[in-house]
C-alpha cells in the first residue's frame, strides 16, 4: 500500500491557470504540493486559444510562462491523473486517482475548471450538421493556423457571430452569463477582420457586457475601425443553402423585424459549464452549487473556502471567470491554504 | 291490489317518477342539442344497412361497459370488481326481483313496486321453489354489499383498489354517496326483519332475521322498510344532478358514439352527454404527469368535466394541460376529454386577416411524380432529422418536394390546441391548397404534431404517412438495408404519434433493423410525455423539465446507449435534459446506410 500512496501537505486538483498559480505560490512558501491534471497537457482550455483579450497577447506564451514557473518549483506534478473520488478522515484528505492510487494531503484545492458548452445540444443552430457552423473554440484554431476559409476552402465573404450559446438560456437550463464570451467575440471579430479585411462580419447579441478594463474601448474600435456590424437579436435557426453556405433566421430587435441572411461561417460563442471533474468532485464532497459548479462559503470574505474543513476552491470551478480573475483567485486561495496549514499543523 | 299498498312505498314511487321525468327531459335536451353534422351522422347510420351490426355492437358494448365494466377491470381488477358488483349486482337484483314477482303472480295483476318490496308484501312465500328465489336474491344482495364495502374502504384508502388518489368530490356528491351506500344495508335489515316474522328469507336475510328478537322485528319492520324506501327516494331525486347520472348517460353515449357522433369544435348536446357520462372514478388522475410529478391536482379530466358540467370556473383546468392524451387513453368511458378541453380553450373568431396575408406569397410546386415532405416547424429546430430524411430519400432514389424548406406555414395544430380555431383553419386552408396543387403522390411528415393534423384535420385527397411508417415500408421492401449495430436503444413513444395516431409498431420495427431495443417500463400507450408539449403554455420551463426528467428516468432505467424517438419536440426536450444521447429514428437509419 505504502508504495502506492503519496503524501503532501496540499493536493491541487486541476492543472490550469488556477491550479498552477496556486501550486507555485504555495510551493514558494516551502509547502509540499502535489498537482493532479487529468489531461496529458497543462492548461488545455487556455492552450486552445490563440490570443487573449483585451490586449491580444499570446495564449501559448501565457501557458509557457505558467509551465515554466511550475517546472521551476518543487511541486510534484502528476499529468494524466484524474482524481475520481476523495474523502476526509481524521483531518486528512485521501484522494483516489484513476490508477487506484491513494494520495494523502492536509488540504485540497479544487481547481477543476470548466468545460465548453456542447453546441450540438442547440441542434437548431446546426453545429455538427452543417460544415459552415463552427464554435468559438474551432475559430481559435483557425486563427492560430492563420487560415480562415469557408466550406469550399475560399476566403469567406461573410462571418457571423452568435452570442450566448448555452448561456442565459432557459431552455438549456443555464440561466447564468458565461461572462467572457462578449469580449471574446469582439476580439475574434477584430482578428477575423485583421486576417481578412474584405470579409463582412456580423455579431448577433442579446446585450454586450463590456465589464473589464479596456473592453468597452475594444468594442468601440470594432465598430469604428473595423466596421463590424452588431445586431441585437438572437438567431433562431440555421439551415444549409444549395451552395453549402449557412442561412440564418433571426430577429433584429432594435428594428423590430425578422431577417434572413446567408453567411459563410456561423460562429457560435459557446459558454462555460462546470467541467465533468468539477461536477463529480463537488458532489463527492458535498459542496455542489448551482449548475454543477462548486459552492464557496461566501462570495465576499471566504470565496476560496468551502463548508468542508481543508477543502478550498479556485478559478472557474466556482463560476465562469476570465484568465486574469482566475489567476488572482488562485493567489488568494494560496494565502487561505497557507493560513489553514499553520493552524492545522500546530494542532 | 290494495293489499299490496303501504304508505312507506310512497317515497320510492315519488323518487322513481321524478328520476325518470328528469332523465327524460335531459335526454330530450341533449339529443335535440346535437349539431347539424352530428344529426346527419346519426341519420346516415340509422338509415343504412350498417345499422344491424351496429345494434349488436351497441348491445355488446353496453353490457360490457355499463354492467360488466370491462375497461375498468382491465385497468385494475379490484376497482373493476367494485364497480361491477354494484352495477351488475343491483341490476340483477332489480331484474330478478321483477322476474320473481312475475313468476309468483303468473304474469299479471300486481302493482309495479312489488318487485322492490316483494318480501314485505308476499309474506307466505316460504315453500318449495320460493326458497331458491330467496337464496338467489340474497346472493345478489351479498354481491352488491361486497362492492359497497370495498367502496367504503376505498374512500379511506384508495390503494385498496390500486389507485394513487381518490377524486375530490363536491359535498353534494358525498351526501349522495352516503345515501347510495345506505340503500343496501337498509334493504338487508328490512328483509331480515320481515324474515324474522314470516320466515320467508334466504340464507342471509333469514340468518340475520333469526338472530333478531321477535319484538324488535315487530317494532322495527315498517321503520326499516320506510328507511329503505326513503334512501331510494333521496338517491333517485338527487341522482340526475350528481355524478351518478353516468349510470343512465353511459348507455346513451354508447348509442350515439356507435352511430358515428364525435365531438366537434363547439360544445353540443353530445358534449353534455360526455360530461354527464363521467363517473369521476379518478383513473385519469392516476396517469396524469402533472399530478404525479408536479402535484398539480385540480386540472385532470375529471375536474375539467365536473367544472364544465356544473358551470364552475375552470380556466386553470382548461389551460394547464399537456394534452398528452394519457387520460383519454385511460378513460374507461372513452370520453373525448381533450376535445372538450379544446372547445373550452376556444379563443373566438379571427381578429384580423392581415396576420395571414403572408400566406399568399407562398407558392405551390409542380410535384408530379414526387412525394411531398413536410418537416414541420419543430423539425426546423432539429435539422438533423430533416437532413437524415433527405439522405434517405436520395439513397432510395425518391424524388421529393420539401414543402416547408424556406417559407413555412405551420400545420395549424399548435394554434388549434391553444383554442385559435379560426386561425388554425386559415393555415389549413392554405396548406391544403398547396398540397392539392402540387399533385404530389403522398405526404411524408417528420413531426407527429403535423402528422396528426394532416391526417385528422385536413381531409386531404392523398395519403399522409409519418416518416417511421415510410421507413418501415422501405425496409420491408428491401429498398433500405441499414447495417445492424450493437447499440442498445430505448424508444420513446411521442404522445401525438402513439396515443394520438396509434403508431407504436412501425418505429420499433425500423429500430430493430439497426439496433437492439431495450424494454421500457412505461411504453406504448403508457409512455410518459416529454413535458415540453405545445399543448401547454401555462407551465414554466422548470416545471416542464420535471415532467421531462420523469420521462427520462423511465427511459434510462435499463441504461440504454441512446434514446430514440420520432418527434422533434420530444427530441429537443430530451436533448436539453441529460447526458444520454437522443436521436430520431430517421437519424439512426441514415447513419447506418
Amino acid at each position: 500500500m505504502s508504495d502506492r500512496t503519496t503524501t503532501a501537505q496540499v493536493a491541487v486538483i486541476g492543472g490550469g491557470p488556477a491550479g498552477i498559480e496556486a501550486a507555485c505560490a504555495l510551493s514558494n512558501n516551502g509547502i509540499r504540493v502535489s498537482l493532479f491534471e487529468s489531461e496529458p497537457v497543462l492548461a488545455h482550455n487556455v492552450g486552445n486559444k490563440f490570443k487573449l483579450f483585451p490586449d491580444f497577447s499570446s495564449a501559448s506564451e501565457l501557458v509557457a510562462t505558467l509551465s515554466h514557473k511550475l517546472s521551476g518549483s518543487h511541486v510534484s506534478v502528476h499529468l494524466d491523473t484524474e482524481i475520481v473520488s476523495m474523502e476526509q478522515k481524521g483531518g486528512l484528505w485521501f484522494l483516489t486517482d484513476n490508477y487506484g492510487h491513494t494520495h494523502e494531503a492536509v488540504a485540497v484545492l479544487l481547481a477543476t475548471g470548466y468545460d465548453v458548452f456542447d453546441a450540438r445540444r442547440k441542434e437548431e443552430l446546426g453545429y455538427g450538421i452543417y460544415k459552415g457552423v463552427v464554435t468559438s473554440i474551432d475559430l481559435e484554431s483557425m486563427l492560430k493556423a492563420g487560415k480562415l476559409v469557408n466550406v469550399l476552402g475560399e476566403q469567406p465573404q461573410c462571418v457571423t457571430f452568435l452570442q450566448c450559446v448555452g448561456s442565459r438560456d432557459e431552455k438549456i437550463g443555464n440561466h447564468y452569463c458565461s461572462k467572457v464570451c462578449c469580449v471574446t467575440a469582439v476580439k475574434q471579430a477584430i482578428e477575423v477582420k485583421k486576417l481578412s479585411p474584405r470579409t463582412d462580419v456580423f455579431l448577433f447579441y442579446m446585450d454586450l457586457r463590456m465589464w473589464g478594463q479596456g473592453f468597452e474601448e475594444l468594442y468601440r474600435e470594432a465598430q469604428e475601425q473595423y466596421g463590424i456590424r452588431f445586431v441585437r437579436g438572437r438567431i433562431s435557426e440555421a439551415a444549409s443553402t444549395f451552395d453549402d453556405r449557412v442561412q440564418i433566421k433571426a430577429e433584429d430587435t432594435l428594428v423590430g423585424q425578422p431577417l434572413k441572411m446567408s453567411t459563410d461561417l456561423l460562429v457560435l460563442m459557446v459558454g462555460m459549464e462546470a467541467s465533468c471533474g468539477t461536477k463529480k468532485l463537488a458532489s463527492c464532497c458535498g459542496v455542489e452549487g448551482a449548475y454543477g459548479f462548486a459552492h464557496s462559503c461566501s462570495p465576499y470574505l471566504s470565496d476560496n473556502m468551502t463548508d468542508r474543513q481543508g477543502l478550498f476552491l479556485a478559478g472557474s470551478c466556482k463560476r465562469p471567470m476570465s484568465v486574469s480573475d482566475t489567476v488572482n483567485d488562485a493567489r488568494s486561495a494560496a494565502v487561505g491554504i497557507a493560513d489553514y496549514l499553520k493552524t492545522a499543523l500546530s494542532n | 291490489m290494495s293489499s299490496y299498498f303501504h304508505p312507506f312505498i310512497l317515497p320510492f314511487c315519488i323518487g322513481t317518477l321524478v328520476l325518470f321525468a328528469v332523465i327524460a327531459v335531459k335526454f330530450y335536451r341533449w339529443i335535440s342539442g346535437l349539431d347539424r353534422k352530428q344529426k346527419k351522422n346519426v341519420w346516415m347510420s340509422l338509415l343504412t344497412v350498417r345499422i344491424f351490426p351496429s345494434l349488436w355492437r351497441i348491445f355488446k358494448e353496453i353490457v360490457k361497459e355499463v354492467l360488466l365494466h370491462v375497461n375498468i377491470t382491465r385497468y385494475n381488477w379490484r376497482m373493476g370488481y367494485m364497480h361491477r358488483s354494484i352495477a351488475l349486482g343491483w341490476f340483477l337484483l332489480i331484474v330478478t326481483g321483477f322476474v320473481e314477482t312475475l313468476f309468483h303472480f303468473r304474469g299479471s295483476g300486481h302493482p309495479p313496486w312489488l318487485g322492490i318490496f316483494f318480501r314485505f308484501f308476499v309474506r307466505d312465500y316460504t315453500y318449495g321453489i320460493s326458497r331458491v328465489w330467496a337464496d338467489v336474491m340474497d346472493l345478489l344482495l351479498l354481491y352488491v354489499l361486497s362492492g359497497v364495502s370495498i367502496a367504503i374502504f376505498k374512500s379511506i384508502y384508495s390503494r385498496i383498489v390500486g389507485m394513487r388518489k381518490n377524486t375530490r368530490l363536491r359535498w353534494f356528491d358525498i351526501c349522495l354517496r352516503y345515501s347510495l351506500w345506505l340503500i343496501f344495508p337498509m334493504r338487508l335489515l328490512s328483509e331480515s326483519a320481515t324474515a324474522a316474522l314470516t320466515g320467508n328469507g334466504g340464507f342471509l336475510t333469514q340468518g340475520i332475521g333469526d338472530m333478531m328478537p321477535t319484538e324488535f322485528a315487530q317494532v322495527m319492520e315498517v321503520p326499516f322498510w320506510t328507511a329503505y324506501s326513503t334512501c331510494l327516494c333521496v338517491f333517485f331525486v338527487l341522482f340526475p344532478f350528481s355524478r351518478y347520472m353516468h349510470i343512465f348517460t353511459e348507455p346513451l353515449l354508447i348509442v350515439f358514439r356507435s352511430l358515428g357522433v364525435r365531438e366537434g369544435s363547439q360544445p353540443t348536446g353530445y358534449t353534455r352527454m360526455e360530461l354527464n357520462a363521467c363517473s369521476r372514478c379518478g383513473i385519469c388522475i392516476d396517469g396524469c404527469p402533472l399530478d404525479k410529478d408536479l402535484n398539480i391536482n385540480d386540472i385532470q379530466g375529471v375536474y375539467l368535466l365536473r367544472d364544465v358540467r356544473h358551470g364552475l370556473p375552470h380556466r386553470n383546468a382548461t389551460e394547464n394541460c399537456l394534452m398528452c392524451d394519457q387520460c383519454v387513453v385511460d378513460c374507461p368511458v372513452g370520453i373525448e376529454i381533450n376535445e372538450i378541453r379544446k372547445q373550452e380553450r376556444n379563443k373566438g373568431t379571427l381578429d384580423t386577416h392581415d396576420n395571414y396575408r403572408f400566406l399568399d406569397s407562398v407558392k405551390s410546386f409542380n410535384a408530379i411524380g414526387r412525394i411531398a415532405y413536410f418537416g414541420g416547424c419543430m423539425s426546423h429546430l432539429t435539422p438533423g432529422v430533416t437532413e437524415s430524411m433527405k439522405k434517405i430519400f436520395d439513397a432510395v432514389g425518391q424524388k421529393y418536394w420539401l414543402m416547408d424548406e424556406d417559407k413555412t406555414i405551420c400545420c395549424g395544430r399548435p394554434l388549434l390546441q391553444q383554442g385559435f380555431i379560426a386561425q388554425a383553419a386559415e393555415l389549413r386552408r392554405k396548406n391544403a391548397r398547396l398540397i392539392v396543387e402540387s399533385h404530389a403522390q403522398y405526404l411524408v411528415t417528420s413531426c407527429p404534431i403535423c402528422y396528426q393534423s394532416f391526417k385528422k384535420e385536413y381531409n386531404l385527397p392523398i395519403k399522409v404517412i409519418h416518416h417511421t411508417e415510410y421507413l418501415a415500408v422501405l425496409i420491408r421492401l428491401g429498398k433500405l438495408k441499414p447495417h445492424k449495430t450493437g447499440l442498445k436503444v430505448a424508444y420513446h413513444d411521442p404522445c401525438e404519434l402513439g396515443r394520438g395516431c396509434n403508431i407504436y409498431d412501425e418505429p420499433r420495427e425500423v429500430l430493430q433493423a439497426v439496433a437492439d431495443l431495450v424494454r421500457v417500463q412505461k411504453e406504448r400507450e403508457h409512455s410518459i410525455c416529454c413535458g415540453h408539449s405545445l399543448g401547454n403554455t401555462a407551465l414554466d420551463v422548470e416545471k416542464q423539465d420535471k415532467v421531462r426528467d420523469a420521462a427520462l428516468r423511465n427511459l434510462t432505467a435499463d441504461h440504454p446507449d441512446l434514446i430514440a424517438t420520432a418527434c422533434p419536440m420530444c427530441k429537443k426536450a430530451f436533448q436539453h435534459g441529460q447526458p444520454t444521447h437522443v436521436k430520431d429514428v430517421a437519424e439512426l437509419i441514415a447513419e447506418q446506410l
